[in-house]
């Protein structure tokens, strides 16, 4: 286990910088408060370790009887609060950057089922189900007798990925059909929920080619663990080869099957 | 009143025995005695649960159960933990401290006293059973969000009325605290002299008033669109499952003070006894307590930022959701001041005070960042949110139980616990605590859902330290049994104040004290808010 861990699990301690504008302000504000918080930890159980290695009744220490002061006080209520506005302020910026779904190139319609994602591509006629890939699904059954180890993205791959664009800004429209699932990539930066009878907006420019995987994150049951998503980020012109044949595709099993189609609705 | 009093002295000598003294007793300490009995079963039923999910989560792949039982575990792990190990234990330690701290014989309304703890067997054995019926134990987490909860198969209405007992026996207690805080204080015993966990119990016994019947109306909901036909949840119907989320978070917020706030009360007792120096800022903690209670009402959403909200409500949720760290660090320093230029000794509850002042301000840390909206957008639904809650619940509230258990221990059994297994028991607790719940931090930042039984092998280095730090926590609690069992059987006789700096009115009784504790008021005189 030892070597091993040395290679996994170290560079498995923060958050993802992410490749969209809005994963990186995430990320740099996630820092920010980290070290506020940091800098206030090494003051407090700075504090407290000074006080249980100094003021000990076994060292002779004798306990003062003060227990009030208006002046401390006031200042450990203020200083906080200052710190607190200084942190709201890129906060608040922030959550107006991601609530800004205007002026975006291509809408992508994301419907959470028990257990897998429809892609919809708005007004392209392409539409696909991503379901957890098969040698995950295998070697995930319980007893399965197969090493999670020796799978390839274990759990992280899927039959179809959802493949968008670089540089644009894609608008995601998140619902679901049965219960409440969530859709999360972290290199995106966010996860939005996709709750029934409504459709959430939210919205990516992703600035660098790449696979990016994620999971649901809102509990929906026995399957919640093997409903991953995993988007292909690729160049506008690949992408638009991409979806012209996607949309052949479509058409051909549209004509073919459209029972099957409803079916899985 | 001293008519009263040898009367109920009288009274000691043909109370019932055997079990009919348990099941009628309208005695504070009794029914005490016995929610801090049944919780700490229940402590042991949830830990056993805990167990199987660490279990189950050491390695990648899924080895032990499948993926419903693993959804049942953490659902019910939790539903256990919260209302049947951590809330009772709190009422429990009301009912025999708040009393002897006020100077009053016995609980305002005894007879709901007995009833408030009985009906939590109950509660218990319907919820419980729900492990043994067709379809399982409920799995839709303890949250209960519709659609989902909906899905759930016999153990449904088990779930809706197990949480409805829960509810009631909860009110019913902190009905009976207010009510004795209120009426029972022995002259001289202003409210600003009351020890802070009496006011903090005070704060908490509004809260669950206020809260509770929320849950419940939120519960009575999920079963009328489950077995009547309506629709308050159903999207399909006309309703909206994220009105379930608003109104069970109402409830749900107000809920995790109503878990942390007696902690404080405890941690206020102990650091000033073991400092030999009084607490410091006594007024500052109780308006600071009663602003995190009244902050707990108004931050309710933050706990479902994901699910789509406007602007104006992500940031209204978000500044008043920060500002609690303001109230909660006055806290913090409060007690660090207390301990600056005193005079420390080490015993058991003082370990486990220290313990919790730095471990749950860790939580406090990573609840100040789940705060800030657009960042929580990343944790949400992580391990990052497992691990923030354990810090303020086990190393919070649970670590606070602890370090009172140990204060009044020999108080209330008369007999000194085992000094040495109990520094070994919080030495092997703290240690492990961190193994298990820190590398958390680490595993939802780095992208692991909660509520998964199998993850992706990225994450199994730090999962399988934190199971291993699991299995020693857990066990290491079979200590903290031991030693009060150890402790309820014999030792070396304590005394009245047990504790060179305590002071407060329980420690002018005997140890133990009395069937009834004050039968005759305290003299004022003995009243000076102590060290409260
Ligand atoms: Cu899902």
């Amino acid at each position: 286990m030892l070597p091993g861990f040395a290679n996994a699990a170290w560079d498995q301690l923060n958050l993802t910088r992410g490749v969209t504008p809005y994963s990186e302000t995430v990320y740099d504000l996630h820092m920010m408060i980290l070290w506020v918080c940091v800098a206030i930890g090494v003051g407090v159980f700075g504090a407290i370790f000074y006080s249980v290695l100094r003021f000990r009744k076994s060292n002779g220490a004798v306990a003062a009887q003060w227990h009030e002061s208006t002046t401390v006080e006031v200042l450990w209520t203020v200083v906080p609060f200052i710190i607190l506005v200084v942190m709201a302020v890129p906060a608040t910026k922030a959550l107006v950057m991601m609530e800004d779904v205007t002026k975006s190139d291509l809408t992508i319609k994301v419907t959470g089922y028990q257990w897998k994602w429809q892609y919809e591509y708005l007004g392209q006629d392409v539409a696909f189900f991503s379901t957890l890939g098969d040698a995950s699904n295998k070697a995930r059954q319980l007893g399965s007798g197969v090493n999670p180890e020796g799978v390839e993205n274990y759990l992280l791959e899927v039959d179809n990925e959802i493949v968008l664009p670089v540089n644009k800004k894609i608008r995601f429209l998140t619902t679901a059909a049965d219960v409440i699932h969530s859709w999360w990539v972290p290199a995106l930066g966010w996860k939005r929920d996709a709750v029934p009878g409504y459709i959430n907006e939210s919205w990516a420019t992703i600035k660098k080619e790449g696979i990016y995987r994620g999971q649901c994150t809102e509990l929906c049951g026995k399957d919640h663990g093997f409903m991953p998503v995993v988007v292909r980020a690729v160049s506008e012109e690949e992408f638009q080869t991409w979806l012209a044949a996607r949309k052949t595709a479509t058409a051909g099993a549209a004509q073919a099957a459209p029972v099957a189609v409803a079916d899985n609705k | 009143m001293s008519d009263a009093a040898v009367h109920h002295d009288h009274h000691d000598a043909h109370h019932p025995s055997g079990i009919m003294r348990w099941l009628t007793t309208t005695n504070h300490k009794d029914i005490g005695t016995m929610y801090l009995v049944f919780s700490l079963m229940m402590f042991f039923v949830g830990g056993a649960m805990a167990m199987v999910i660490r279990l189950e989560l050491f390695q990648p792949g899924l080895q032990w159960v499948d993926p419903q039982f693993f959804n049942s575990m953490t659902t019910m792990h939790a539903l256990v933990m919260i209302f049947g190990a951590v809330m009772p234990a709190w009422t429990g330690f009301a009912n025999w401290m708040i009393p002897m701290m006020i100077g009053a014989p016995d609980m305002a309304l005894p007879r709901l006293n007995n009833w408030s703890f009985w009906i939590l067997p109950f509660a218990f054995t319907l919820l419980l059973t729900t492990l043994f019926l067709p379809g399982g134990a409920p799995a839709g987490g303890w949250t209960m969000y519709p659609p989902l909860v909906l899905q759930t198969g016999a153990a449904f209405p088990f779930l809706i009325f197990a949480v409805h007992f829960m509810g009631a026996s909860s009110v019913a207690g902190a009905i009976n605290i207010i009510a004795t805080v209120f009426n029972l204080r022995a002259p001289g015993m202003t409210l600003m002299k009351l020890p802070l966990f009496v006011w903090t119990w005070i704060i908490t016994a509004f809260l669950l008033i206020a809260s509770i019947p929320v849950l419940a109306g939120a519960v009575t909901m999920l079963l009328t669109d489950k077995f009547f036909g309506t629709a308050f949840f159903s999207a399909a119907g006309g309703g909206d499952p994220v009105m379930f989320q608003h109104i069970f978070w109402f409830f749900g917020h107000p809920e995790v003070y109503i878990l942390i706030l007696p902690a404080f009360g405890i941690v206020s007792a102990i650091i000033p006894t073991f400092a030999r120096k009084p607490l410091f800022g006594y007024s500052s903690m109780v308006y600071a307590s009663a602003s995190i209670a009244f902050l707990s009402f108004i931050v309710w959403a933050h706990h479902m930022f994901t699910v789509g909200m406007p602007l104006a409500g992500e940031l209204f949720f978000m500044y008043a959701t920060i500002l609690i760290a303001v109230p909660t660090g006055v806290k913090v320093f409060n007690w660090v001041a207390t301990m600056w230029q005193s005079s420390m000794t080490f015993e058991t509850p003082m370990l486990f005070a220290i313990s919790f002042v730095v471990l749950f301000t860790i939580g406090g840390f990573s609840g100040l960042m789940l705060g800030i909206t657009p960042v929580d957008f990343q944790y949400h639904d992580t391990y990052f949110v497992v691990a923030h809650f354990h810090y303020v619940l086990v190393t919070g509230a649970v670590f606070a139980l602890m370090a009172g258990t140990y204060f009044w221990l020999p108080k209330w059994t008369g007999h000194m616990y085992d000094e040495t297994l109990g520094k070994l028991h919080f030495w092997l607790s703290t240690i492990s605590v961190n193994v298990l719940f820190f590398p958390q931090h680490f595993l939802g930042l780095a992208g692991m859902p909660r509520r998964i039984p199998d993850y992706a092998v990225q994450f199994a280095d730090w999962n399988m330290v934190s199971s291993i730090g699991g299995f020693v926590f857990g066990l290491s609690q079979l200590l903290f049994l031991a030693v009060i069992v150890k402790c309820a059987r014999g030792g070396a006789k304590a005394s009245d104040t047990v504790w060179e700096g305590a002071r407060g009115l329980e420690w002018t009784l005997p140890s133990p004290p009395p069937y009834h504790s004050f039968s005759t008021p305290p003299a004022p005189a003995s009243i000076d808010g102590g060290y409260r």
